[in-house]
């Protein structure tokens, strides 16, 4: 028989062992210094499914200290039930503060989207990546994909942009638009809307990039120059709601979700549940400044 | 109304894994003991501790009763587990000419030394639904052992030894093709590191062995069926016990216990090196944790075939075989689907709703 005792298990402050997390924070520092550069790692598994957020966690895990202050969305959402999950688990493995306050984090962990609310210097956003490669629609091979990151190769890309543009009209990239990052490398920014790629350009935060599954980490320093892939004539444009304001503030410039009653009535919503609240409570929140943004009207 | 909603999500998933233990155990039935699962379930054991990356049998029970059977959840169960875990040491190199042999089998030739030991197998097992499992209690058992024990013969036990094996009389015969010298050897550890592509032969070995037994079989299936060309001949499969030797930190060599594994050596013909001398056999090589022929003979046929790269054939594309065999990964990904997508549904729906306009 087993004896009970044999399998009580105690885990290390934020779960990953000490020199797994150390080796996370050196791939970290040199994705830092390669703005837009995929650096392969251990990735090892986590009590969480790969493509549920493994990457983000490593990330987060690797550099969380016990005076953090930890903020998770997905989707925008703080209430996701995936968010939830690993709020939880991320909070029972350190002990450290979670917040649902954008502005009050220190480390903000996020699948989907970035907050709408603006970042700041001391703070950290986290992305979970499900692909991390931007190539990878236009050519299926790692190896070769490398190859044409290191050579800059980048022309099956533009002329599959090329190529949507005569089919559709328009380039039909939805979440996930590649851009080029410090003026050298092409990357995926995680499926965020098209909506929040202007505000990785010269951010004052800093933004890691977790892709668990394909065992990738990147980063955009603060203060980088991050450019969405578009063309002289053909530019890129952000999702638009067409001036139409959220049911419950009247609030116009921010990512809104089509949500469905029962009746079959359609309501617009701030996608960005903190965000959100504090326009509710009138907090007034400070939005990130981005040409795109500034073109749209503000409130009601 | 932010507390309340992320507390909604909270509770959700309380109320989910409550019923999660409610669904097991609503019948209130007797609690399945995990030494009756590492005994009773050995071939599943040996697929988690396999697929888990993890030789912990009593660990992989629980991880099977957890999974409530779900092997892929328990294989991922083990492997999460795995990541807490230090390595201390690393083994030296298993020599499994070392084995005891519980199963021996060769189809290459009649007779093969120490002889054709079928051992604990399925295969000829004629698969009748044996309806007789179902009333099984503690006293059948007791008879079927006794009955078992009365037929050994102790005396026989003691001069089991270790015996040769197939490829080396094909090997003093000359008739195997030495390994390519520009092959790259270097030994990886892709626990450590992400697999970069083209991978050495470790790195492949060391994926194919956690790889999930049922991805591996339909991959190694279709180069013998026709999306490849590699059908080999089973040169030899054993299953049975090794030992594991550490060094210790004076440079001693330390025995520290046995694993169970299932080895298999194919052997297919070879192309011609450099176009020069004879064609030969060459041989694929496939190890894994547990009794699982399956998995090993698959392992030695993509062995060989990914030691030829083809991109015309699906099983001969490391890229291909590696990065989707790996069944916790596939899994996850695959699950993932069920997250919600909102945010990025609406990005595509505004292009498509934009070129129904555009249209118009």
């Amino acid at each position: 028989m087993i004896e009970e005792k044999k399998f009580v298990t105690q885990y290390r402050f934020a779960f990953i062992d000490e020199a797994t997390k150390r080796e996370i924070r050196r791939k970290l520092l040199k994705a830092i210094a390669i703005p837009g550069y995929q650096v392969p790692y251990s990735s090892p598994e986590m009590p969480i499914a790969r493509g549920w957020g493994t990457g983000g966690l490593h990330v987060t895990l690797a550099i969380i200290g016990p005076k953090d202050i930890f903020k998770i969305i997905d989707q925008g959402s703080d209430a996701s039930v995936n968010a939830c999950n690993l709020r939880n688990f991320v909070q029972t493995m350190t002990g450290v503060e979670t917040t649902l306050d954008t502005s009050k984090a220190t480390i903000i962990q996020t699948r989907h989207r970035i907050t709408e609310e603006v970042l700041n210097e001391d703070q950290i956003f986290v992305y979970q990546v499900p692909q991390p490669e931007p190539l990878r629609s236009v050519e299926r091979y790692e190896n070769k994909t490398r190859q044409m990151h290191g050579e800059a190769d980048y022309a099956k890309m533009w002329v599959s942009l090329y190529e949507q543009f005569v089919r559709h009209g328009d380039i039909m990239l939805g979440a996930g638009y590649p851009v080029k990052v410090n003026g050298r490398y092409i990357m995926a920014p995680s499926p965020i809307p098209r909506w929040d790629i202007p505000n990785l350009n010269n951010s004052k935060a800093i933004h890691l990039f977790g892709a668990g599954r394909e065992k990738r980490l990147y980063a955009v320093p603060p203060y980088t120059k991050v450019e969405p892939l578009e063309f002289e004539d053909v530019k890129f444009h952000i999702e638009d709601f067409k001036g139409t304001p959220c049911f419950r503030t009247g609030y116009k410039k921010a990512f809104l979700d089509e949500l469905y009653y029962d009746d079959g009535s359609k309501h617009y919503v701030i996608n960005d549940s903190n965000f959100l609240d504090k326009l509710v409570n009138k907090e007034l929140p400070q939005q990130h400044e981005n040409s795109y943004l500034n073109k749209l009207g503000n409130e009601a | 109304m932010g507390y309340f909603a992320v507390k909604g999500g909270a509770d959700a998933i309380q109320n989910s894994l409550e019923l999660l233990d409610f669904y097991r155990l609503k019948n209130a039935t007797s609690p399945l003991e995990i030494h009756q699962i590492v005994s009773q379930l050995r071939i599943a054991v040996g697929k988690i501790m396999s697929e888990g990356s993890l030789y912990a049998p009593e660990y992989a029970a629980i991880a099977i009763k957890q999974a409530e059977g779900d092997l892929l959840e328990a294989a991922f169960i083990i492997r999460a587990f795995r990541t807490t875990l230090e390595r201390r040491f690393v083994s030296e190199p298993l020599n499994t000419r070392e084995m005891f042999i519980r199963r021996k089998i060769s189809a290459s030739f009649r007779e093969i030394p120490g002889g054709q030991i079928l051992g604990p197998s399925m295969d000829y097992s004629q698969r009748i639904l044996d309806v007789k499992k179902a009333i099984e209690t503690k006293d059948t058992i007791e008879q079927i052992l006794k009955a078992f024990d009365d037929k050994i013969d102790k005396e026989k036990l003691a001069a089991i030894t270790q015996h040769d094996k197939v490829i080396d009389l094909l090997n003093k015969d000359g008739l195997i093709q030495k390994a390519n010298t520009d092959e790259d050897r270097r030994l990886t550890d892709i626990t450590r590191e992400a697999i970069r592509f083209p991978a050495p032969r470790s790195a492949r070995l060391q994926m194919m062995a956690r790889s999930e037994t049922g991805a591996l079989m339909s991959m190694g299936y279709s180069s013998m069926r026709g999306f490849g060309s590699v059908h080999p001949t089973v040169g030899e499969l054993r299953y049975g016990s090794v030992p594991v030797r550490i060094k210790d930190p004076r440079g001693r060599i330390r025995y520290i216990g046995a694993v169970e594994v299932t080895e298999a050596e194919m052997i297919t013909g070879t192309k011609k090196h450099n176009d020069k001398g004879a064609a030969l056999f060459s041989i694929g090589y496939g190890l894994c944790f547990g009794q699982n022929d399956t998995k090993v003979i698959c392992m030695g046929i993509l062995d060989t075939t990914l030691r030829n790269p083809d991109p015309s054939m699906p099983a001969n594309d490391q890229e291909y075989v590696l990065y989707h065999s790996e069944g916790i990964e596939a899994m996850g990904f695959t699950n993932h689907l069920k997250l919600p997508h909102y945010v990025t549904f609406q990005s595509s729906l505004n292009n498509v709703r934009e070129a129904v306009e555009r249209n118009k």
